[in-house]
Parts: C-alpha cells; structure tokens; sequence
C-alpha cells in the first residue's frame, strides 16, 4: 500500500475490510446500529488521523479498537437515560485486542447464516430460514429446491423466526468450538443457494449467476476460516460445476448437456483451482459427500471429450457416494453413469427400480434419464410418454424448450 | 431473560450409571451456578413413584397416583436461571450433571400479559 495517498488507502482498506470490521464490532457491541455508527466514526477519524501520524500497521485491528472507542463515547451520551448501560460500557473497557484477534469469525453475513442455521432450530427450517433472510430466496425458489409446497416452507420459516425471537437466539457468531456442530448446515445451505443459482427453478433464465457467485463467495469464505476437507470439497464442487457455465446453456439461451457441450469453452482457472481443492481435500481423510461429489465433476473435468470420460471411476466414486448418503437423487446419477459404462438396459433397469419404490416420480429429470435410455434402446412409445411427464413436471423455461426438442426429435 | 431448565432422565438409571453424578458434584455445580448469578432457582426432585396428578373438571377435584403421562425419562429435577440468551441458557444446561446420564429441555419463561 505505501505510494498510494492516504485517502485512496483508506478507502481501499474500507472496500476490502470493512465488513470484516463490522462483523467485528457486531460482536464486540452486541447491537447492529450501534457497530454499524462506529465503523463510519472510525473510518472518518482514520482519514485525519493517518494523514497526520501515517497509516498504521495493522489498519483493522486500529479501526476495531477506535470503534470500540467511539462506540464507548456513544453508549456514555446515551447513559443519562438508560440504567443498563454502564455495566455495558464497563465491559466493553474490559475488551482486549485479543478480543478481535483474526481468528474470530470475520463476516457478518456468515454470523447471520450461523444464526439461522441454529442447532436450537427445527433441521428442517435451518435451510429454508438462511435462504430466505441471507440469500433473499422466495418462500416458491426455496420450495422448488426442497421439492415442497411453498405453504409448508413459509410456515417453516414463521416458526423458525418465532423461536429466535421467543426463545432469543443471539445474532452471535460461533467460537471455534463450536463451529464443527454447526457446519453440515452451513454447508448444506451454501450448495443449495448455489444450485438454485445454477439451475434456477422457475422462469427463464437458467443460471442465475448472483446466486452462484454468493454461494462461491460463501464457500470461499468458510474455506478460509475452517479449512476442512468437506468445506474445501463443496468448494471444489461448485468452482467445477461454475466452470462449465459457459458450456452449459447456447447464445440463444438453449440448455445443453454436459456430453454435447464444447468443452473449450470451460474456465480452466476454475477448473484447475476446483482438481486442486478436491485433490488436497481427499489427502486429508475425513471425507464426506462433497468431497465426493467434487471427486466427480473432476473426473468430467479432466476428460478431453466426452468419449473419453472416466465412466468406471465415476460409477466407483457414486457407489461410496451412495453409500455414504443413501439418496435416490445419487441413485438417479449413478443410474446414468452406468449406463454409459454398461449400456442404456442397465440404467433403465435402475432408474425403473426406484420409481416403482414410488420415489422421485415428480422428479422431472428421473423421467428425463428413463426417456433418454428408452430412446437409446429403439422404444420410441415409451420415451415419448417419459418426455412428455418430465416436460409437464419442470418449470424451467431453457429445460421445457430442452425437452420440447426432444420430443421432436423422436418423430 | 428466563429460562427453565428440566432436567430429564430414566429414574431407574440416574443414579446407577458409572458416569451419575453423585450430590456433592450436583451441589457444587448450582452453587457456581449461584456463583455466577444466574440461579433463579434448581431443586432435584423426588422418585416419580411419590407423584399425584391433580386435575380441577367443572368444579370437581379429580386425584390421581402417578405423573400426568408415562414416559421413558421422568422428571428428575429443574433450574430457573437468568441468562442473556438462548446461547447462555444451553451452556448452563449442558453442564448440568445429570444431562450426562439424561437430557435437559430449555424453555424459555413466558411474560404472563395482564
């Protein structure tokens, strides 16, 4: 930074760092409005202050401490008329700056998603609250994802509010201790806000890329405080999948799957950055779905074409998938890895397997799979009929006109 | 804020599993809980065999032996505490011996509105 004028400096530090800051003071003063006046005081005192006396070595923890100490000034103006705050005031003049050392959680976004996604917290309301207060997700997007009605994802979330609000679950950020508990949430909410971003659920645009690039910026975040192989492997599989992006949907907006799409047109970068995260996730043991998940969509990654896709590996990787997660969603994927391993017969022996369990039968691409490998095997009457179910089943505008195309193609 | 903290545990295992907690353990745990000023207040209670039911039905008192429901785990004791939040309230809870061998519901106290 030295060269630059003290104003640029300042507003740099305030471009990269201040929501860190403000996180920071979040925590330290218990009140959002009361950190939120404190973070600007101190930034308006450090244009003069580091004019005068040159900027300091470490400039956050210097606008955290005279924050605080803005904030202790505000709290003596208001205590004429309140009983409770010099107790506050006192503990605040007890704080350290350990107390703002960098290895507290430092985004408050992050401190929010940690909030909804309480342990105190019906499982099923954690998702759907975080969703919808900190990704601003419609009670119908939210819905779409969790393959639900919107009225029970909105009553979800009244009653998940109803508790913080009752039962005052503190806006706090967890320790260290206990953020482990509290991350398989975390992580499920950060893939879920990437997929909606990634498949949109309703309307026409299919990729939202705000959603995506949140839920990456999320991941990015998490990676950064809690290195763990599962946040690095929901890392690693999101940069993988974004990096297909420009592959995934043609200039007039027309959805393309992944063996027709034109793989020079992926983001080696993020290509590179995902086979890397995965590779160091899977060194580390402690694996759980993401990192297996990521394990795949390397393997599509590192395959020149289509034809020369690591099929085994792939059926490998979803056999201890599926065992790690029994899921008929994974079932449903490794039906079509091994159908390209094996031939169509033998996906359409699986994927009938779970519909007539009665699972995923409002799935739309469950009928998607079964059509494509009734269209493989020369049975024409039967892909059309699945076509035309997943194609009364999606709401997304690129997958009907997908399908619609599909169709056609069968006449 | 107040919280209620019930202390739940089956009656016929509380006290001999090799991790129950014995009274000077569970006596010291609510003087520092005394301590740190948050003690509303915690009692242990008797067996579930020394319970009665009472119910008031138009104007009748109806009595019963027994708790109001047969359950697994009955109620083994409580604490009425002050916390800051729900966060406070759970730290407490958890370090009550008991909830070693049992569980403890929190609840939070209501502001009855006149």
């Amino acid at each position: 930074m030295p060269g630059l004028p003290v104003q640029a400096q300042v507003e740099r530090v305030y471009r990269e760092d201040s929501r860190r800051i403000l996180a920071t003071l979040i925590r330290l003063l218990g009140d959002f409005d009361l950190a939120e006046e404190a973070l600007h005081e101190a930034f308006f005192i450090a244009v003069e202050r580091w004019q005068r006396d040159g900027v300091p070595d470490n400039p956050r923890a210097w606008l955290v401490s005279t924050g605080r100490f803005k904030a202790i000034d505000a709290l003596r103006r208001r205590a004429r008329f309140a009983a409770s705050q010099p107790l506050l005031i006192a503990q605040l003049e007890a704080l350290e700056q350990a107390d703002w050392s960098d290895e507290d959680v430092e985004d408050d976004r992050l401190r929010l998603i940690f909030t909804c996604c309480h342990p105190a917290l019906a499982a099923d309301a954690q998702v759907p609250l975080t969703l919808r207060e900190v990704c601003d997700l419609t009670t119908e997007e939210i819905a779409r994802a969790f393959l639900s009605a919107p009225a029970t994802i909105a009553q979800r979330i009244v009653r998940a509010k109803a508790k913080i609000r009752d039962a005052k679950i503190p806006y706090q950020v967890p320790t260290l201790a206990e953020l482990p508990e509290r991350l398989d949430s975390v992580l499920r909410v950060i893939y879920l806000v990437f997929n909606e971003g990634y498949s949109a659920s309703i309307g026409a645009e299919l990729i939202r890329e705000d959603l995506t690039r949140e839920a990456i910026r999320l991941g990015r975040l998490l990676v950064e405080l809690l290195p763990e192989p599962e946040v690095m492997g929901l890392l690693a599989l999101m940069l993988l999948h974004e990096s297909r992006r420009p592959a995934r949907t043609s200039v007039s907006g027309e959805l393309i799957v992944l063996d027709e799409q034109d793989r020079s047109l992926w983001d080696a970068g993020l290509i590179s950055e995902g086979c890397t995260l995965v590779e160091q996730a899977l060194t580390m043991g402690r694996f759980g779905p993401y990192c297996l998940q990521a394990a795949i969509a390397a393997v599509h990654a590192e395959a020149p074409t289509a034809g020369e896709t690591d099929w085994p590996q792939i059926v490998g990787l979803y056999d201890v998938l599926l065992r790690a997660v029994p899921s008929p969603v994974i079932e449903l994927n490794r039906a079509a890895a091994i159908s390209q391993r094996d031939g169509p017969l033998a996906g359409l022996t699986l994927v009938d397997a779970i519909l007539e369990r009665g699972e995923l039968l409002d799935y739309h691409l469950a009928h998607s799979a079964r059509a494509q490998f009734c269209r493989q095997l020369g049975r024409k009457q039967e892909a059309r009929a699945a076509w035309e179910r997943a194609l009364a089943l999606t709401r997304q505008e690129p997958e009907r006109r997908f399908i619609e195309e599909r169709l056609k193609a069968l006449d | 804020m107040k919280y209620l903290c019930l202390v739940y545990s089956d009656e016929r295992l509380l006290h001999s599993l090799p991790e129950s907690p014995k009274d000077e353990e569970c006596m010291a745990y609510a003087e520092s809980i005394q301590g740190s000023g948050r003690m509303v207040a915690a009692e242990a209670l008797e067996s579930v065999q020394t319970a009665t039911t009472v119910r008031m039905r138009n104007g009748k008192m109806s009595i019963t032996d027994g708790p109001f429901a047969e359950t697994k785990e009955q109620l083994a004791g409580f604490y009425l505490i002050d916390a800051k939040d729900l966060n406070e309230a759970i730290q407490v809870a958890g370090n009550i011996p008991a909830a070693r061998v049992g569980s403890v519901e929190v609840r939070p106290v209501r502001q009855l509105n006149p």
